[in-house]
């Protein structure tokens, strides 16, 4: 097929992946959308594959099928739980899928400088969203610590790496021979600096991380479209490195915090908040059963210590119980909560949770008053009356539910430590705070028994 | 001339991405991400090229670890938001999905 017609068929794709993309957008249309979009990537696939470029099928078909088998078994196993570390994956089989796209356009014939250029930005885009992907995936895992690494000299470091790795490019683009160690200079050199990109990141941050991930691959892959001269690299890579941008913006937000606070700072160095002190009313199944059956509103609050827990179908079973009760129930999640923007509503939709009662913070927090009890679940910093009143919290200003202003306030922790930013969180020693303490999926079963009976 | 073309596409889609974007609910912001993902996957188009051109012999292999790395995240991308998206019901309409 002539290189006219196959261009005219990507125009057609990306039609079909903004309008995919668009779909996206509503619950209600958002499996055509996904469906759209893969139709779009199936039709460029295909028309790529019947161009006269393209010589030998052997190692295609090969790949393919290896590929194909993995990403499907990958998709179809993965727990809801373990979705993070999934997208981390994928997001580095992308990276480093468009480092070798880079890599192999350096065959080509005719290359110009601007070619070279490009080449060296897929390179180093894709490189550091494969190592970076990697080392996300190890803290989400927990296979290496999810806490922030930081040491002394680490922005210099950076600083000295990003140097070297610059000028490497430059004497490469000044004589790009296949041979040139310069090259691969600026491969190792993109892998090392995705490492150090993400390991001073914590693990509560992880949301912005991998929302940046995201971006990243996408970039990595326009800027292969670049070195190669394919427009439907360019306009795909480009929505899904604006999207991710879109997210890593609202992740960081809901933190108040800026991008370089979350990438370049190590959460939690310098803790000088005001030490809460008081009591806290700790109570047993049974009198949390007695609340809430007299309650007539109620919302559950969860964090990752749900997803921790693996809580999501007795919340959802206690949700029913109370509806079928009489009760308005309600799921309001912080953006935050949780390892990747969107965690907690997966989750409870997993657990069968209809999207209609997950509300969003800025709906519950101007009614959260009305609200009888208030169920805290394995969440802490999103919900910590500190961010509004403290000023020497060091997460003061971001944007919390409003938990504290509920009629009561249940919270489910295993014990009393801190959350992950190791900040006291006052709303534990709250007048109407009642702390349900043990393993959060047993307590809830508990209460659900109680129902039964 | 052609680099200019280029970069000006690149400007629109950017562009053209925040504003499909910016209105995703926090509810779909998971399977958005993930169905992006499988986007960004397009750069498996490049790697069918580098494969299949019948270039010099390392070029066809990093062309060969390249679609195999892209169809990873293309197949497995759009199958896992796939999964996750039919698990998004209103209520009343049935149950279903993974229980």
């Amino acid at each position: 097929m002539s290189a006219a017609f196959i261009n005219a068929t990507y125009i057609l794709s990306a039609a079909l992946f903004i309008f995919g993309l668009k779909q996206l957008s509503s619950p209600a249309t958002a499996v055509r959308g996904n469906l759209i979009s893969a139709v779009a990537m199936f039709i460029a696939v295909l028309v790529t594959l019947l161009s006269r470029e393209i010589l030998e099928y052997q190692w295609i078909v090969a790949a393919m099928v290896v590929g194909g088998i993995v990403g499907a078994v990958a998709a179809q196993k993965v727990e809801m739980t373990g979705m993070p570390e999934m997208v981390a994956l994928f997001n580095g089989s992308g990276g480093i899928a468009s480092l070798f796209v880079g890599w192999a356009a350096l065959y080509n014939t005719g290359n110009t400088t601007f070619t070279i250029i490009t080449v060296l930005l897929s390179v180093l885009i894709g490189g550091m969203t494969f190592s970076g992907s990697i080392i996300a995936w190890g803290k989400l895992s927990e296979v290496m610590t999810s806490s922030a690494i930081v040491f002394g000299a680490q922005r210099i470091v950076n600083a000295a790496l990003l140097a070297v790795l610059v000028i490497c490019g430059v004497l490469f683009a000044m004589d790009p021979s296949l041979t040139s160690p310069y090259f691969y200079a600026v491969i190792v050199l993109s892998l090392i600096f995705g490492v150090m990109a993400v390991i001073p990141v914590g693990g509560a941050d992880m949301p912005v991380v991998i929302s940046l991930l995201n971006s990243y691959s996408g970039l990595a892959a326009a800027a292969a479209g670049f070195a190669i001269n394919n427009i439907i690299l360019i306009v795909a890579g480009s929505l899904v490195g604006a999207a991710g941008i879109i997210l890593t913006n609202i992740m960081c937000k809901a933190m108040n915090r800026s991008l370089a606070n979350v990438l370049f700072s190590g959460f939690g160095a310098v803790k000088t908040a005001t030490k809460v002190e008081g009591e806290v009313k700790p109570i047993v199944a049974d009198d949390a059963y007695l609340i809430l059956e007299a309650a007539a509103s109620v919302t559950f609050v969860p964090g990752y210590g749900m997803a921790v827990a693996q809580a999501q179908h007795v919340v959802r079973e206690l949700g029913e119980l109370l509806e079928a009760n009489g009760a308005e129930v309600t799921y309001a999640i912080h953006p935050v909560a949780g390892r990747m923007p969107g965690h907690m509503n997966v989750l409870l939709a997993e657990a069968n949770v209809p999207y209609d009662q997950l509300v969003e913070m800025d709906d519950i927090n101007p009614r959260i008053s009305n609200v009888d009890v208030a169920v805290v679940i394995g969440a802490n910093d999103v919900v910590n009356p500190a961010a509004r009143e403290d000023e020497n919290s060091p997460i003061y200003g971001m944007p919390i539910i409003n938990v504290d202003q509920a009629r009561t306030v249940f919270v489910l922790k295993r014990s009393m430590a801190s959350g992950f930013s190791g900040v006291d969180n006052p709303l534990f020693f709250g007048e109407n705070t009642r702390m349900l303490f043990g393993d959060a999926k047993e307590s809830l079963s508990s209460v659900v028994a109680e129902f039964k009976n | 001339m052609e680099a200019i073309f280029l970069a000006f596409v690149l400007m629109l889609s950017i562009f053209l991405g925040f504003e499909l974007i910016s209105k995703v609910p926090a509810t779909l912001h998971t399977p958005l991400m993930s169905g992006a993902n499988a986007i960004s996957g397009i750069t498996l188009v490049g790697a069918l090229g580098s494969a299949g051109a019948g270039l010099d012999a390392w070029a066809t292999w990093l062309g060969a670890l390249a679609v195999i790395f892209a169809t990873i995240n293309v197949v497995g991308g759009y199958m896992v938001t796939n999964r996750m998206l039919s698990m998004f019901k209103k209520k009343d309409s049935g149950s279903g999905g993974k229980a």
